[in-house]
């Protein structure tokens, strides 16, 4: 334990207006503290720059899901326990509830919150690419007031997001419509529990089933088993989680075949940007990006 | 209203420890592991990591496992604190630290603390798992010693005495 | 006397109770009034000369106490078998993270602080970091020629066998460095006062070792030095010579403030600033003949010792004498060294240098199957060795140990054959790979050669006022057991109850040397120690007249309780004397290399999976013949703890290496296996019982650690038909190799006859 607790500030206001007020005072100046799951560890390695700490945890404003007709508002506090044991969360989002339920163990499960995994802004934070593949929206709350952003432009950087320094995540926005989708995702860690990322993908694809509810006005027999909507989404292949834009296009509009599969796995590859670190190296992770690319297909076509 | 000068200094933290109420007067960012070792003396929660990846620091707090070595000790104002202390009653050993006993769950036992906690929560969501999901349930507690066999098996002994127990007392 | 009936019983853990309660207390546990925390100023550099020293601003220097290597009354060494190793560098530094200096404070949170404001000027000089830089010289850091110890092993004529060969097989194979990883770090108490000296309470292996470099850091006699063991979280060997060092530093602060000073580490400097295994390269060349039978060979086995001599030419010795496995080799030649290099200095784990000689071996043997065409379970079978033959280094295998029979049990409780069959036909898919790999093997318990001699451990045996009987030997609990099976041993001995007896806490003050607890010796060494004290009471009490031939154990307890009433202080000691059929010669290298070998053959089960190259051991199945198997329990436990332990080795562990510094000193970067990537580890015991060990047992806490790697790197050259030569194997090797045999680069060795990618 390299930092002494004597040198540092915590606070706990206990509801939402207070926090933001304090954040509003001296913007920059307080570090937001959730579940600690990344917060304490930096702390005590020596290596947390911040001094002053307003806890979060447990603000009864972030910890909530609300289910409304369209979207489920999770809050910025909700832990990936809170994900994983919630129905709709499990029935709509399963993404988002496995990728929970394999962050950490049980114990970092109970604290780690899906807003401390978003401001973190790691590129290989669990729950980052299945939030780009289901397209959500971010609520973002300070004193002056909300607003809402995609997810998909938060992050700006390697670890740097629109998070204005006097802002809180108030909630993620899921859009309820992936229901009728085929979902995968798989992560690639350095052992099968407590692992960070090599890489991973949150996919999700909707085929056209050939029955008469699509948009689409032409006979819906010509466009059975076309993919008719796909979101590629990777952590730990770049500095930002990143979706797959490019490999994306390639596959709108086709069908499942050995050739789609290949050409697939080569955009993605083309399309990220890995690197040689403590955990991994590039060549590994392009060639395994690749690779969970064609297992999804695969696994997509064989879906039906 | 926050005083920076008031935020540095020593306050009265109050929670339910092993079912009795504690009062520390610390700092709000001691961590809580060290605050139940070093000011309340319970030195059976121990530091293995200091980065909650090998779980030896586990306790239960309001019912939840957690690292006690992430947790600031304010943010555990109010809450029910469960150490491994706080398991045996009537100085009977529980069926979970029996069978860890019976079956070789505890080697060097510096894990054993935070594994037995690990198993109780366990237990007290599942009261009968299965293997697959005693290794999950576990998975977020480093071993060093057992290769984790011995200690499943222990687990799986509890609830399997717990059971018998349950059902005779029918 | 009655057939006690507690050994081979699985008797609860003595000190169990304690451990699933939350009370055995480690040290970190401990408190001392009026004590200070210590912390350790460290290089930064791997090598060079130290200018200056400057303690920087915003520190209240005067409320610390500093030592350096001028406060160390004594010499300046943590004696072990060389003094090369400084307590505290002086001028000279010689790898990453080297003690320079010591802190003390009251409050231990303003150390990390006050080490940060240490400023050191070196002036670097060249440093060394891999074996072909040590051997080649292109510097020299250590001595006259970076070697700390060669060791020639020969027997036969070995030039003569190249003529005779059918085959002449080559292969170079290499382990790399892994961390201990107990889940309690290092850490001890120290306290000094006039009257009565020095005393450390700490978390160790070795009691007298400590006690050893103490008295010549400190300059004190042996009755003022006192040290003691606490309950020790996880030790592995990383505990064996490491702790002299940390005491010698807390022992330091203590006496210059006078007051207890404790250091525990935090799990990043434990990780990169004690020892580990020491990293090896082995390089095989043998005769075959066509038939598949070994006519000989040349081994050349080379370890990085790190910068300082420590336990290396042990580890080397032992390493050496493994490297010809469970075979026979009519002649062979083994060149083993131990080199310098400018990292923390390397020491002991588990296996002791058998793991990595072994390993090479193993995977060595699969290559000549393959180039002799026959499979890696007949090439085996055509080579072990059979009772009356001799191992590499001469000594007759009088056991009556039957290598086939251990392997087909292996064969069978794995089903080995019945899964070749099967993957065959499920690898034609293209997800994954399934395959199979086995090791056979030996470890030797108890020191090396004349090592038990030089040791001459003193076992005692107390009894006590109540007629219950105390256990005296330094040997320590870490976890294996050693309290709850010499407590066996003893109580079955003196026909007690297993709750009538206990062990004396390890303490200098109290007990005699039954020499270090490692080398797989507890059980089998000190435990027949044991035993011949507890005869020695028994001898005491009927000729006294106050036992008779057959007792129960309330007669023996009543009998005791009278002669102590009556007598006094009733005590029987026992010490080593070397059985006369086990002769070693040590400047030849030649002779009985251990009093006794426990056998091994192991089976690994994995698959592959093509879209991650990461391996899952799926089955693992391991069979030994261990002598005799005193508590079943325990016994399975270690074999599962140190199978688990060495797929670590095999998959998992990888120590990332920067200037001899490691980089990953973290738990989330150093990777172990959790439970969730182990497979079932299924353990068989054959006992043929051995005249030397303590009814029977021969040692088994270190043999897990070798056979695992190579059956698994086995299985994945089966799964896979690719070569591997090396561990740890991670999925990005596995990845490099797939890719690099896709674009047709071309394996190397063309004398191996039709070339096979294996």
């Amino acid at each position: 334990m390299r930092a002494n607790p004597a040198d540092y500030e915590l606070v706990a206001p206990g509801n939402l207006p207070d926090v933001l007020s304090l954040l509003a005072k001296e913007p920059g100046a307080w570090l937001p503290i959730a579940g600690g799951t990344d917060v304490m560890v930096l702390y005590a390695a020596g290596k947390l720059p911040a001094r002053k700490l307003v806890s979060i945890w447990n603000l009864p404003e972030l910890r909530r899901i609300e289910v409304l007709p369209a979207e489920v508002h999770v809050g910025g506090a909700c832990t990936y326990t809170d994900l994983q044991e919630h129905v709709i969360i499990r029935r709509e989002f399963p993404l988002l509830c496995l990728a929970g339920s394999w962050t950490g163990g049980i114990a970092n499960q109970n604290r780690g919150t899906i807003g401390g995994n978003i401001a973190n802004a790691s590129p290989a934070g669990d729950s980052l690419p299945p939030l780009l593949a289901y397209e959500a929206d971010l609520l973002l709350v300070s004193a002056r007031g909300e607003r809402r952003v995609p997810y998909r432009s938060f992050h700006i950087g390697y670890r740097k997001t629109q998070l204005g320094p006097d802002e809180l995540i108030r909630a993620v926005c899921l859009p309820r419509q992936f229901s009728k989708y085929y979902a995968y995702v798989r992560k690639v860690g350095t052992r099968n529990a407590q692992a960070i990322a090599k890489v991973s993908l949150a996919a999700l694809a909707l085929i056209n089933d050939g029955a008469n509810n699509h948009r689409t006005n032409d006979d819906p027999a010509n466009n059975r088993g076309v993919i008719e909507d796909v979101r590629l989404a990777m952590g730990s292949v770049a500095p930002v989680p990143l979706r797959l834009a490019a490999t994306e296009k390639i596959l709108k509009g086709k069908r499942v075949d050995s050739q789609l599969v290949r050409l697939a796995g080569q955009a993605a590859a083309s399309e990220i940007l890995p690197i040689d670190d403590i955990r991994s190296t590039a060549r590994y992770r392009t060639a395994v990006a690749a690779n969970l690319v064609a297992e999804f297909l695969q696994r997509l076509s064989a879906a039906g | 209203m926050t005083d920076s000068s008031r935020g540095r200094a020593k306050s009265k933290i109050s929670f339910r420890l092993n079912g009795k109420l504690v009062t520390v007067e610390t700092y709000p960012m001691a961590r809580l592991l060290d605050v139940l070792r070093l000011e309340l003396g319970l030195t059976g929660t121990k530091e293995g990591c200091g980065e909650g990846e090998c779980g030896s620091c586990s306790v239960l707090m309001n019912g939840m496992l957690v690292n006690s070595c992430l947790i600031p000790v304010l943010q555990a104002k109010d809450a029910d604190i469960l150490t491994i202390e706080g398991l045996p009653s009537d100085g009977r050993l529980q069926k979970l630290q029996q069978a860890f006993l019976d079956c070789g769950g505890a080697q060097c036992g510096i894990c054993t603390p935070g594994m037995i906690l690990a198993a109780h929560h366990l237990l007290s969501k599942n009261p009968q798992p299965t293997m697959e999901q005693i290794r999950e349930g576990l998975a977020g507690n480093l071993c060093r010693c057992t290769g984790y066999v011995q200690i499943f098996e222990a687990v799986a002994k509890a609830a399997r005495r717990e059971r018998q127990h349950e059902s005779e007392s029918r | 006397m009655k057939n006690g009936g507690v050994v081979g019983v699985p008797v609860p853990r003595k000190e169990g109770h304690d451990k699933v309660t939350g009370q055995a207390l480690y040290v970190d546990d401990m408190v001392l009034p009026g004590m200070l925390h210590g912390a350790t100023v460290r290089s930064r550099i791997p090598r060079g000369k130290v200018k200056k020293i400057t303690f920087g601003p915003g520190i209240a220097w005067h409320e610390f106490v500093i030592v350096s290597a001028k406060d160390i009354p004594g010499k300046n060494c943590i004696a072990l078998i060389e003094e090369d190793q400084p307590c505290l560098a002086e001028d000279m530094v010689r790898h990453p993270e080297e003690p320079l200096l010591l802190l003390a404070h009251p409050d231990r949170h303003l150390l990390p602080k006050a080490v940060e404001a240490v400023s050191v000027e070196y002036e670097a000089l060249p440093a060394i970091f891999t074996i072909e830089e040590s051997e080649r010289h292109s510097g020299i850091i250590w001595g006259t020629d970076n070697t700390f110890k060669t060791i020639p092993i020969e027997k036969g004529d070995v030039d003569s066998v190249w003529q005779q060969a059918d085959f002449i097989v080559e292969g170079t194979y290499t382990t790399g460095a892994q961390e201990q990883l107990y889940i309690e770090n290092n850490g001890m108490i120290a306290s000094f006062d006039a009257q009565s000296g020095l005393t450390v309470w700490g978390s160790l292996q070795c009691p007298y070792y400590v006690h050893k470099a103490l008295m010549k850091l400190c300059g004190l006699p042996a009755d003022r030095v006192r040290v003691i063991q606490m309950e020790t979280g996880g030790a592995f060997g990383g505990k064996e010579d490491y702790p002299s060092m940390i005491a010698a530093h807390a022992a330091l602060l203590a006496i210059k403030s006078g007051k207890p000073v404790k250091i525990v580490y935090d799990r990043l400097e434990d990780m990169a600033a004690t020892t580990k295994r020491h990293p090896s390269r082995t390089r095989h060349r043998t005769a075959v003949s066509k038939d598949g039978k070994i006519l000989g060979g040349e081994i050349e086995f080379t370890i990085d010792g790190g910068a300082y001599e420590t336990l290396s030419p042990v580890v080397l010795s032992r390493g050496a004498i493994h490297a010809g496995g469970p075979y026979y080799w009519p002649s062979v030649r083994i060149r083993a060294k131990a080199v310098a290099t400018n990292a923390p200095p390397h020491g002991a784990f588990r296996g002791f240098g058998a793991p990595q000689s072994l390993f090479a071996l193993e995977r060595h043997m699969d290559r000549i199957a393959q180039a002799v065409q026959l499979s890696p379970i007949e090439i085996r079978r055509r080579n072990f060795l059979k009772p009356g033959q001799t191992t590499t280094t001469g000594q007759i295998v009088r056991e009556p140990i039957d290598l086939d029979k251990l392997l087909d049990e292996a064969l069978e409780f794995s089903g080995y054959q019945a899964k070749k069959r099967k993957f065959a036909i499920e690898n034609r898919q293209q997800s994954y790979k399934k395959g199979i790999g086995i090791a056979a093997f030996l470890h030797g318990a108890g020191f090396t050669g004349s090592g038990e001699r030089y040791l001459a451990s003193q076992v005692g045996l107390e009894i006590c006022g109540d007629g219950r009987a105390r256990v005296l030997v330094s040997s320590t609990e870490f976890g294996q057991g050693t309290k709850t099976v010499l407590c066996q041993i003893a109580a079955e001995a003196l026909g007690l109850g297993y709750e009538d007896v206990e062990t004396a806490r390890p303490d200098t003050h109290e007990v005699p040397n039954s020499g270090p607890t490692v080398a797989s010796r507890t059980v089998m060494v000190v435990g027949k120690l044991v035993q011949s004290a507890a005869i020695g009471i028994k001898q005491t009490l009927t000729s006294s007249g106050l036992l008779g031939d057959s007792y129960s154990p309330a007669e023996f307890r009543a009998a005791c309780r009278t002669y102590v009433a009556t007598r006094g202080q009733l005590r029987s000691f026992a010490q080593y004397e070397p059985p006369e059929d086990v002769v070693w010669d040590d400047e030849k290298y030649r002779g009985s290399a251990y009093a006794a070998f426990s056998w091994a053959v192991y089976v690994a089960e994995v698959a592959v999976d093509l879209t991650t190259y990461s391996v899952s051991v799926d089955d693992f199945v391991a069979v030994q013949e261990v002598g005799r198997v005193l508590n079943p329990v325990l016994a399975k436990g270690q074999i599962m703890g140190g199978v688990a332990q060495a797929i670590g080795f095999a998959l998992f562990e990888k120590v990332i290496w920067e200037k001899g510094r490691m980089q990953n000193g973290q738990m989330t970067n150093y990777i172990m296996p959790t439970s969730a990537d182990l497979p079932p580890i299924r353990v068989y015991f054959e006992e043929l019982g051995n005249v030397h060990g303590a009814y029977g047992a021969k040692g088994l806490g270190e043999m897990p650690m070798d056979g695992p790697a190579p059956a698994i790197v086995n299985a994945v050259a089966d799964a896979l038909g690719v070569r591997f030569d090396s561990v740890p194997l991670l999925p990005e090797d596995i990845f490099d190799a797939l890719a690099a045999r896709s674009s047709m680069e071309t394996p190397s060795s063309a004398r191996e006859g039709p070339r096979q990618n294996q």
